[in-house]
């Protein structure tokens, strides 16, 4: 109907109709685009939600429930978005680099109130699209500028979208021992072999706490001997932060090794994420921080931030900022959140407690030691794929291959079932 | 020695420099013409009453917390934005050959459109494929593409600056003469700067060349209803594209016709031969958003698709925009009719002939220095005025600095 419609106007007008109108032209400029491989991470849910089994459980979903395998939304975000509400702020482009009140607050809680960085002006933080625009932001300012080398050395396993990220920014993948599958812990000395060989001005990827997807942290002592050896190679540190405050309860010492590296006078670039601390996941609330020899310094990267930024996405998003610099910045809000992390972080360190209570209840003679011992939102269970499977199917439990279990999708109601099927397929 | 140590200090974007220098600026008859945002006649920042009205609605709505979207989006934003761009009874729609990806606002949309072409448009990773924006264009329109790999962005005819009008025969030209399959960014309605837009007819020709010579059609559509008060008249050009039958792509903004600059609210339509092409696209363009920013903001799109989704809501919507578009209108035919009175040299008709936030007034860089230093009004070098900055209290003050510019400086 449309395209008689058209044509008509055409005659009309005396041009003469294209052929293309009335033909069915067969190709496409899409014809040899290849069906993308499904997301890892997103088969699962995908999966988990077409079962039909009332005892389902997903535990690949890395975003905290409650005790009722609820998304939650703290109550701290919940009175700051109503201050925001009744202020009627206009909604006039953010700058480039974001809400300052935001990447001031953001800075001050990875790197300490009284920091002699923040004090000297030394960093530069800007806003970013969650912990993945940081990331983003970040490959491609150490891609453009970081010339004297391509190389970005992440734990063996790191997070998923790590790798692509980098890949897409122009640099190269390279990885240092990390997880050791025996122990389900931290392959100390292998770590600290592979690193003593990587060459001069490489970049390290660190996951600050929490690792994702191991659970497995370096103790204090540990950290410090990493610190040397990484400064004895000169190398560039990259912090990827995500769970601060998540991971042990408390924010400065999720912090530490952070903040002990820059003491040690290295450096960092550090990329944080709000999506988990404050529950902020789709309003897509992060910072991306350099820390800088000098102020002089700061101002000329933060200008070349910005040159990154534009042509990306113009200036970030100013809902879920607002929300996060009100926390921040406003005292009694500030302390509630600190509660409201403490108490998910506790949720999850319970639910590891009680998975191994459980599991020893089922009779299981397994060492489990490491589901006490990891820390943050998952687990590295040390299940195989096929034992995985098995779960999967005749359970319908629900994790990624690797083994990695979301303790966020672990209940008080369903973590007897989860015992029943993990002991099930490993005994 | 640091890493950074050659870092040079890059120079800042030139209209955020321009605000910049008007908030310093002390004297109170200053205007600022620059930055691309609506303003009230009391030049004020307005929040869409409707926009005001559904937030409220979320924040009451204890059903809805901040969970991830989707990595393309929020579906009920995507397919109701793309109904906005192509119509509710479009064809393509109708034929399920439609697929959008929620974005950070209108740049957003253009640099995943520009990344997806870059790795599967005209072979796989070819970044010779030109580029081809109006010349003048948004500045930002060389970067995104620039950025997502292309090696090859051009001008393509586009104003006349003796005319003050289209140069129909350059740019009928330059699409005759681009290597096939060069992509082509077609600015939907109210052209940024210029202000102006072919007409029905002309359209029709570049139509009729771009499918001749396979030349890809990328629109960018950041003024949908704001234009011309009305939602359809502003879409005619994207709309006659699609019962062309090409296969095309449009960036949607919602910066300027919801009000919603900060939160960053795009879409990126798809226009595909049918629904396998479709699926397929999309799932590449998912690879694309995972590494560039995951999954997008939720509170505007939620805004926005439920203004859209709600019969009441909507035709509030409606008549917010018109309220917008129509100051607009108010504000170019008092500046003509001021200059005009005055007596100011030169001719005055494309303050009213051309459409949109801006005007392309035809001042020179000189003038322009002149109007910055002398009078506190602060526009761009090419002489691009922000009719959005203009009020009923600064319009006279405005016409006369025009005026004796014009008189003063050549």
């Amino acid at each position: 109907m449309a395209l008689l419609k058209s044509s008509k106007i055409i005659s009309t007008v005396g041009l003469h109709p294209p052929l293309g109108v009335l033909s069915i032209r067969a190709s496409s400029w899409w014809s040899e685009v290849q069906m993308g491989p499904p997301d890892p991470i997103l088969g699962v849910s995908e999966a988990y939600k077409r079962d039909t089994n009332p005892k389902k459980i997903n535990l690949g979903v890395g975003a905290y429930r409650d005790d009722q395998g609820k998304p939650y939304v703290l109550s701290c975000v919940r009175k700051a978005e109503a201050q925001i509400a009744a202020k009627k702020l206009d909604k006039e482009y953010l700058a480039i680099g974001g809400l300052g009140d935001f990447t001031k607050a953001c800075a001050k809680l990875a790197l300490g109130d009284d920091n002699e960085v923040i004090k000297s002006g030394r960093n530069i933080t800007v806003q970013t699209i969650s912990g993945t625009g940081s990331l983003r932001i970040g490959a491609n300012f150490l891609s453009r500028f970081h010339t004297e080398a391509r190389d970005v050395y992440l734990p063996k396993p790191s997070w998923g979208n790590h790798t692509p990220i980098f890949r897409d920014a122009g640099m190269q993948l390279k990885a240092y021992t990390y997880y050791d599958p025996k122990t389900c812990g931290f392959d100390f000395q292998g770590a600290l072999n592979d690193i003593s060989k990587i060459p001069e001005k490489s970049v390290i990827m660190l996951h600050a706490c929490a690792h994702n997807p191991t659970g497995v942290d370096p103790r204090p002592e540990q950290w410090k001997e990493i610190a040397d050896l990484v400064k004895k190679r000169n190398l560039l540190v990259f912090f990827d932060m995500a769970y601060q405050g998540f991971a042990s309860g408390d924010i400065d010492r999720d912090a530490w090794a952070v903040r002990y590296f820059i003491e040690q006078g290295h450096n960092i670039v550090l990329s944080q994420s709000f999506a988990k601390n404050m529950g902020l996941y789709g309003e897509r609330v992060g910072g991306f921080t350099v820390v800088c020899k000098d102020a002089e310094e700061a101002k000329r990267v933060e200008s070349q931030l910005k040159i990154l930024i534009r042509p990306i996405y113009s200036n970030p998003p100013m809902n879920g900022a607002r929300i996060a610099a009100t926390i921040l910045n406003t005292p009694d809000l500030y302390k509630e959140w600190l509660g409201e992390v403490h108490g998910m972080a506790n949720r999850i360190i319970t639910m590891r407690e009680l998975l191994v209570a459980n599991l020893k209840k089922e009779g299981s003679t397994r060492n489990w030691k490491h589901v006490i011992d990891q820390i943050g939102m998952f687990c590295f269970t040390g299940l195989k794929p096929e034992q995985v499977e098995r779960l999967t199917k005749e359970f319908s439990i629900y994790m990624t291959k690797d083994g990695r279990i979301s303790m966020a999708g672990v209940t008080s109601g369903n973590v007897g079932y989860l015992a029943q099927g993990i002991h099930a397929v490993t005994k | 020695m640091s890493l950074f140590g050659e870092v040079p200090q890059a120079t800042p974007v030139a209209v955020f420099k321009l605000s910049n220098d008007f908030k310093d600026d002390p004297n109170p008859m200053k205007v600022n013409l620059g930055v691309g945002a609506y303003r009230t006649d009391e030049g004020q920042p307005w929040v869409l009453p409707v926009v005001k009205k559904v937030e409220k609605l979320i924040v009451a709505d204890n059903r809805l917390n901040h969970e991830y979207l989707p990595i393309l989006g929020l579906p009920e934003f995507r397919s109701s934005a793309s109904k906005i761009a192509l119509g509710e009874d479009s064809p393509a729609i109708q034929e399920n050959r439609v697929g959008a990806v929620q974005c950070l606002g209108g740049t957003g949309a253009l640099k995943m459109g520009a990344e997806f072409l870059r790795r599967w448009y005209n072979g796989n990773d070819n970044m010779k494929t030109p580029v081809y924006v109006s010349a003048p264009t948004w500045e930002n329109h060389n970067s995104v593409f620039a950025n997502a790999g292309f090696k090859d962005v051009r001008p393509y005819k586009y104003w006349d600056a003796e005319k003050r009008g289209l140069d129909l025969a350059g740019f009928l030209g330059d699409l005759e003469t681009a290597p096939k399959h060069s992509i082509f960014v077609l600015h939907a309605c109210a052209h940024n700067p210029t202000g102006t837009d072919p007409t029905h007819v002309e359209w029709m020709q570049v139509a009729e060349v771009m499918e001749r010579r396979k030349l890809f059609v990328f629109f960018d559509s950041a003024y949908q209803g704001f234009a011309s008060g009305c939602l359809d008249k502003d879409a005619w050009a994207v709309r006659y594209f699609v019962t062309q039958g090409f296969e095309m792509f449009c960036a949607q903004s919602f910066s300027k016709n919801f009000g919603l600059y900060n939160e960053r609210v795009g879409n990126l339509t798809i226009v595909a031969r049918d629904a396998d092409n479709v699926r397929r696209v999309l799932s590449q363009m998912e690879k694309i958003v995972r590494v560039t920013w995951s999954n997008p903001p939720s509170q505007g799109a939620r805004l926005v698709a439920i203004t859209l989704n709600t019969a009441e809501l909507f035709a509030e919507w409606k008549d917010n925009v018109k309220t917008m578009a129509d100051r607009v209108l108010l504000m170019r035919a008092s500046l003509q009719a001021k200059l005009q009175a005055l007596g100011t040299p030169g001719t005055w008709d494309h303050i009213t002939q051309q459409i949109g936030m801006f005007s392309f007034t035809g001042l020179n860089p000189k003038q322009v220095e002149y109007m910055i230093k002398e009078r506190s009004i602060y526009l761009m070098a090419s002489g691009r005025i922000n009719m959005c900055g203009l009020t009923t209290k600064n319009i006279d003050y405005v016409a006369k600095s025009i005026h004796e510019t014009v008189v003063n400086v050549q």
